[in-house]
């Protein structure tokens, strides 16, 4: 995993943070598509990368910001029993919780990865989402990249017999 | 990441276009700075901002410059791809490019709309545009699939929306399942004696049409009936419908009648739905004069038979050979199969007991109006004689108008129909009591064909308006004169004095809102609701009757409230738009499908039973077993690839390479990468 640029590091005053967000097509991009027609205003931190469901994101795209230099990820998707897709949601819901236990071993604090079910027409609920986050996310400071200690993934899960690499943790039947 | 995949393309040519939107862009982003370092990033050849993308000139801008710079991938910056990106992509098929080639930034509903700091919404625009200029890169030209269109379609809610969506079809020929809840359609409009604001009589404009749809060849009518499992796509819905027993066959019925004579009730002495308990009925009963199916209905939790099992069930004796009396009908399931879907539930109305300070169900002579609308229609409880509870006729009526509407501890909306419906009431009280009928509203709201000029009739009926929202009502008499009466308390804010004004009878104009269980419905249908809990329209200017599940359209009062004229268009609207689904006959489909590198795939079958839509299957077992996907079950959800343990499961317009490159795009400034 890369290190981040030193200078970063060290300029934490006036540190705005940069959120990566993987938003849902049916209701969270909906939801932020509402903010905008309601003229609500919010922190402009966030950078969404629309998936046609939450149960898309694959947990590398997660590795992947965080490696890349983000300082958070927020992932939105349609409440419990509202996917558009039927369940996809709950899929991402297990990946979640799996990788926020992987992420906290890679030194992740637990602030800086979110997952939120938010349907279309919640887009005040959006709005305190999102800058709750960020302000959030400003408090722990730049993200200075992962742990380098060689996690191994029976470390993680307190079982005697794996030995795969943390990055391959999709491999893991969820 | 991109090991697995396709090499980058050398040969891309893109080109970037960042919309003003008029003001709405360019006043908070800075678009010729988002256009400038567009034109520095890798793979742009041309990069321009413009006043309207999606204006023909914006349109024509792109396909000329596919032409003059041979460009193969186009970015657009500008609103929600949930509003244009069908636009951008046609411009890049007339320009001669595969639409799939085109990816849109959203930097209107997502910037300059919320964010009102230029610099820093600049700033997300260009990293934004910077992302989708890496992700277009990785786009490939895409077939778009098609899938079929089930002619028929499914109208449920039998009120005027569903009763007009319904004939409307079946008129240009469609066949149309009609499902309604209670036994008979006709919905709330049935219950009313006048509209507004032409005073014609509500039964004798909407009973033909009830008999019209009994009569169609192309409608089905299932009354009694609900709709409780829904599976497939807009197309190919399959549709569970549960047919509650009516205890008499309607096949069978002749509708004489003689049945609810011969009840071993002499007496009618159950409260009767229909007239909202003013009066009662038998356990056999017909719900009201014109109902549709003209056929009697047992009330199991009242009829003896039910209850005890020892009945000497005269109703049978009375239909004799007929046999048209069934004890031992059971709830009947039906499926269907339909093509779209029209939802026209309607509403319900304030529960005014939530305003204890109105004294509803404490005071026998405070009525809601949809009550008052019973005691004044003909077929009514009184036969159209507005008497109180205790048989005399009020002298004086006190109408209080957004009763749970326009209230932050209640509904915050403006039911839109009850100023009208007051008015409408007010004048049949003082026309058939002639009692002096006081008005009490907050704003009166009268926009419509004719709406204002019946509000200035009422004004010279000499029917009273106090503006005021009404504290409260209560029998305690201050002086004489106000004893036994019912005594209003309202500050008139015209006048600015505090008024107690002594009444026989309070009418509440309660609200409209949305079916306590439009939840349910709302999930069956994977549909959603606006955070007031009425069904959500795809676009509220221009696509008031779609919702965001494909084929599934919305007509009436489950949409928001809306008086009859406007839900009759609006179920034309449903209707005309299930038409033009079905003439089409088919509907190209997103070409987001996943798909297998068979030769990656191990067959660990992770995939198979993560599809909520049975498109995986295990194929090849006798030589290299591997997953492949039916990409006509596929709906693009893409949660298959993300759990692919080797990556071997991919989906066009989401592949890793985009969404990862986007990923890049975005935080290429900060980790200097």
């Amino acid at each position: 995993m890369k290190q981040l640029a030193d200078n970063r590091a060290e300029s934490s005053n006036g540190f705005e943070p940069k959120i990566v967000g993987f938003f849902c097509n049916w209701c969270t991009y909906l939801a932020a598509d509402l903010a905008g027609t309601s003229r609500l205003h919010y922190a402009p931190n966030v950078r969404v990368v629309r998936v046609m469901c939450s149960g898309r994101v694959d947990p590398q795209f997660v590795l992947e910001a965080f490696a890349k230099g983000a300082d958070g990820v927020l992932i939105g998707g349609c409440h419990p029993g509202d996917c558009h897709y039927q369940e996809g949601n709950y899929k991402a819901l297990r990946r979640y919780v799996l990788l926020r236990r992987l992420l906290e071993q890679l030194g992740v604090e637990p602030g800086r990865f979110r997952l939120e079910w938010i349907s279309a027409s919640e887009g005040e609920r959006l709005r305190a989402v999102i800058n709750e986050m960020v302000e959030q996310v400003r408090a722990l400071g730049p993200f200075r990249g992962f742990n380098r200690l060689p996690v191994k993934l029976a470390q993680l899960h307190g079982q005697k017999e794996c030995s795969k690499e943390p990055a391959s943790v999709e491999t893991v039947e969820l | 990441m991109s090991e697995r995949g396709q090499k980058l393309p050398s040969d891309v040519r893109v080109g970037v276009y960042v919309c003003h939107c008029g003001v709405n862009i360019a006043a908070v982003v800075d678009v010729r700075q988002v256009a400038q370092l567009a034109r520095g990033l890798p793979g742009v050849v041309v990069a321009r901002d413009y006043n309207y993308m999606c204006s023909d000139p914006g349109q024509e801008l792109i396909r000329q410059d596919i032409r003059d710079y041979a460009l193969n991938r186009i970015v657009v910056a500008s609103c929600s791809p949930h509003l244009h990106e069908e636009t951008f992509r046609h411009a890049a098929a007339a320009g001669g490019l595969n639409p799939y080639l085109v990816h849109m930034v959203n930097i209107r509903e997502h910037v300059s709309w919320v964010h009102p700091d230029r610099e820093r919404a600049t700033e997300k625009a260009c990293e934004l545009v910077r992302a989708a200029v890496r992700r277009v890169v990785w786009h490939e030209p895409l077939e778009q699939a098609r899938v079929s269109i089930h002619p028929d379609v499914l109208v449920v809610g039998g009120g005027i929306a569903g009763i007009h969506a319904a004939l409307t079809l079946a008129n240009a020929g469609k066949r149309v399942y009609l499902v309604e809840r209670q036994p008979s359609i006709g919905g709330h409009m049935a219950m009313f004696d006048k509209t507004f604001p032409t005073l014609d009589c509500a039964a004798c404009i909407l009973t033909p049409k009830m008999s019209a749809v009994q009569a169609h060849p192309n409608i089905t009518l299932w009354t009694l009936a609900e709709v409780t499992r829904v599976e497939g796509y807009v197309g190919n819905y399959e549709v569970e419908i549960t047919r509650w027993p009516r205890y008499v066959r309607e096949d069978l019925c002749s509708g004489c009648l003689k049945c609810i004579e011969a009840c071993v009730y002499k007496d009618a002495r159950f409260p009767d739905e229909f007239n909202l308990g003013l009066s009662k009925r038998k356990p056999i009963y017909l719900p009201f004069p014109q109902a549709v199916p003209q056929v009697p209905v047992i009330d199991p939790a009242t009829c003896i038979q039910f209850k005890s099992g020892k009945c000497k069930k005269t109703c049978v004796e009375a239909c004799g050979e007929r046999g048209a009396i069934d004890l031992q009908a059971v709830p009947k399931v039906e499926r269907v199969r339909v093509g779209s879907v029209i939802l026209a539930t309607g509403f319900q109305t304030f529960d005014p007991r939530r305003m204890p300070e109105y004294g509803y169900g404490i005071y026998p002579n405070v009525y809601t109006s949809l009550e008052v609308e019973r005691l004044v229609n003909a077929s009514g409880p009184t036969g159209g004689e507005i008497v109180l509870r205790d048989g005399r006729r009020p002298q004086s009526v006190g109408i209080i108008h957004c009763v749970g509407s326009r209230d932050r501890r209640h509904n915050p909306w403006c039911s839109r129909v009850c100023c009208m419906y007051s008015l409408k009431l007010a004048h049949l009280i003082r026309e058939r009591t002639g009692a002096e009928v006081f008005n009490f509203y907050i704003d009166m709201r009268t926009p419509g064909k004719g709406f204002e000029e019946f509000y200035q009739r009422l004004l010279e009926e000499g029917v009273h308006f106090i503006r005021g929202r009404v504290a409260g009502v209560s029998d305690w008499a201050l002086d004489p004169s106000e004893e036994g009466k019912l005594v209003l308390r309202v500050e008139d804010t015209l006048l600015g004095i505090v008024r107690r004004i002594p009444v026989d009878m309070v009418v509440l104009a309660v609200g409209l809102e949305p079916r306590s269980d439009a939840e349910e419905l709302r999930r069956l249908f994977r549909v959603s609701c606006s955070a007031e809990g009425f069904f959500l329209e795809r676009h509220p200017k221009l696509a008031p009757v779609s919702t965001f599940a494909e084929g599934v359209f919305v007509a009436g009062c489950c949409q928001g409230p809306k008086d009859i004229p406007d839900t009759v268009a609006q179920a034309g609207a449903a209707a005309a738009e299930a038409l033009a689904l079905i003439d089409r006959g088919s509907i190209e489909q997103e070409p987001n499908t996943a798909y297998v590198l068979a030769d990656h795939c191990s067959a660990c079958r992770t995939c198979v039973s993560l599809c909520p839509y049975s498109a995986i299957s295990i194929v090849g077992g006798d030589g290299r077993p591997h997953a492949e996907i039916n990409p006509a079950l596929c709906k693009g959800c893409g949660t298959c690839v993300a759990a692919c343990p080797s990556g071997s499961i991919r989906q066009h317009l989401f592949e890793d390479e985009q969404i990862v490159a986007e990923i890049e795009g975005i935080l290429a400034g900060v980790a200097g990468g």
